[in-house]
């Protein structure tokens, strides 16, 4: 595999080296920018990616009341950075990614992509909805090369892009069929392909695993985690599942339940590529867990002496 | 092929069931003719090409006052649907309006165009108009709000957002109610052409009438529920159906 900036689409996807260093092989950005597989504490001074400076968010519900969702959260994630965002449900986990990505505007504070404000959605985030959001009435290919002719990619190099990415999450033979021809796991590959493909720096994962088996699931951690190693984008990856975060994340967030703040940081520093059925794995999502397992209490408390006053 | 058995023996014992009333004339055979009857006068009527203009005249009426309520009732549904100042004030009064019947509509549009063939079209296209707005503005309502967020997601905004994401999801939507205005449109034009010495099959309704002529009364008949079923049944449910294969849905 090659380590020096390439802007081409290579034929063939690497697949055998898994251990591989993280090449940014499709940006063609400075080999600086390749760093060794175990998360590493990055010394010198980096504008964040993604930055969040004390985001909050509040909506009337139905009945009138204000409900406030975030509540004032500040958050740095370095370039190349593994995020992942766990939390009991109702937490505003999905909402935070939807700010990110610029579908919903926030009350008060700013997110900033490279040190400026995001106002609206942009190609540099990609946001893969829980329910996907794949286009019935194009083909595979058809959405996975969606984001590119909205960029006004000339169609040639669409389709090579289009290409590559199909193999990259092994979808190739598929590229004509219907996205209701798919079996769940594959319509998330297309799903990871379309977001891939129109190359944002950041990957924005909204609990993409949750409907899948575990068979499934366990099968695309792995293609998750080789893809994030080959291409060095970003992820900020949301989930309900501790052992699952432990599993991918360099560094996992854990979010209180109503208003939405940021309890407690975790760094991950086990090496990869990691398995579910790890022990180190399993002993840091304990860890965790013991730690969400007080928040859920709280919650349910809260909620309980609620119901005792109305 | 066990439903077309089921449907073959139904309507043989339909017909028998008719022959055998017919022949026991419970009733004089001018107010209850046979089915040999009715066959006859089917026969005689494409014979001497009166059915065959009747379906030409009514046919082309249909096309002219369908295609005009079908992109005029999108532009208007859409209009209704992005605007909340429209449907709050105009979105009403079409749902209200809805209410009145498309043969209502006959005396206004002969005292504005006359017995002309104006007010036929005139008629048709209040009839459907109506359906197909607001079956566009459902359909806008209805389709699921993650393409949008998806098509914004993926850099799509202003025209392109609408004609490659937000047209094509609602696509199922417009068909259901292109149909719905099918439907209605093909109502109000054989009301309006029984009112009219206007060639058409609502017109060979009313001749039959005048004629006492139960036989082709009832020929007439089985030829509109023929034609309507035939463009409902062949024409757009086949298109609903394969839409609803490809985008996934399962037919209700």
């Amino acid at each position: 595999m090659s380590t020096s900036p390439q802007k081409a689409y290579p034929v063939a996807v690497p697949t055998g080296s898994r251990t591989a260093v993280r090449a940014n092989v499709f940006h063609g950005k400075p080999a600086s920018s390749v760093t060794a597989f175990p998360s590493r504490p990055v010394a010198e001074v980096v504008v964040p990616k993604v930055a969040l400076d004390a985001i909050s968010l509040s909506y009337k519900t139905t009945s009138g009341e204000r409900l406030l969702a975030l509540d004032n959260i500040s958050l740095e994630v370095k370039p190349g950075e593994f995020l992942c965002i766990v939390g009991p449900s109702g937490c505003g986990k999905s909402t935070l990614l939807h700010l990110i990505a610029g579908l919903n505007p926030q009350t008060s504070g700013k997110v900033l992509v490279d040190g400026s404000p995001v106002s609206g959605p942009g190609t540099d985030r990609i946001l893969i909805f829980q329910e996907l959001g794949l286009f019935p009435w194009l083909t595979v290919g058809g959405n996975i090369e969606f984001g590119m002719k909205m960029k006004n990619v000339p169609k040639a190099e669409r389709e090579e892009r289009a290409q590559y990415y199909l193999r990259l999450v092994h979808l190739s033979k598929f590229k004509d069929s219907y996205i209701h021809q798919l079996s769940g796991g594959m319509r998330q590959r297309v799903a990871l392909a379309r977001a891939l493909a129109t190359e944002p720096d950041v990957l924005l994962m909204d609990e993409p695993f949750a409907a899948l088996d575990a068979q499934t699931r366990d099968l695309l951690h792995d293609e998750l985690e080789r893809l994030w190693a080959e291409t060095g984008r970003t992820i900020i990856f949301v989930t309900h599942n501790v052992r699952e975060a432990v599993r991918l994340g360099d560094r996992v967030l854990l979010m209180t339940f109503r208003p939405g703040r940021v309890k407690q940081e975790f760094l991950v520093n086990l090496s990869r590529p990691r398995h579910m059925e790890q022990a180190d794995v399993a002993r840091t999502a304990g860890d965790i867990m013991a730690c969400l397992r007080s928040e859920i209490n709280r919650s349910l408390e809260a909620e309980y002496a609620d119901e005792k006053v109305g | 092929m066990k439903k077309l058995a089921k449907q073959i023996i139904f309507y043989s014992a339909l017909l028998g069931v008719w022959a055998l009333l017919a022949k026991l004339r419970i009733w004089p055979p001018y107010l209850f003719p046979p089915p040999w009857g009715v066959g006859h006068a089917l026969w005689d009527g494409f014979a001497d090409h009166s059915f065959w203009i009747g379906i030409a005249v009514t046919m082309k009426r249909m096309l002219i006052g369908y295609s005009l309520s079908v992109v005029l009732g999108m532009i208007l549904g859409l209009a209704v649907s992005s605007n909340k100042f429209l449907e709050d004030t105009l979105g009403g009064l079409l749902v209200s309006l809805q209410s009145l019947p498309s043969i209502c509509w006959i005396p206004l549009a002969v005292l504005w165009f006359g017995l002309t063939e104006k007010a036929i079209l005139f008629v048709v296209l209040m009839g459907s108009l109506l359906s197909v707005t607001i079956a566009m503005e459902d359909g806008r309502k209805q389709m699921p709000k993650i393409y949008g967020m998806a098509g914004r997601n993926l850099g799509a905004t202003g025209f392109r957002l609408f004609w490659s994401v937000l047209l094509p999801a609602s696509l199922p939507f417009i068909v259901n109610g292109m149909k719905q205005g099918w439907a209605f449109a093909w109502r109000s034009l054989i009301q309006a052409e029984m009112i009219f010495l206007s060639l058409g099959l609502g017109q060979l309704l009313m001749m039959g009438r005048d004629l006492s002529d139960m036989s082709q009364v009832l020929a007439v008949m089985i030829l509109i529920v023929i034609l309507g079923y035939m463009v409902d049944g062949l024409i757009f449910r086949t298109m609903e159906r394969r839409l609803q294969e490809k985008y996934g849905l399962t037919p209700a």
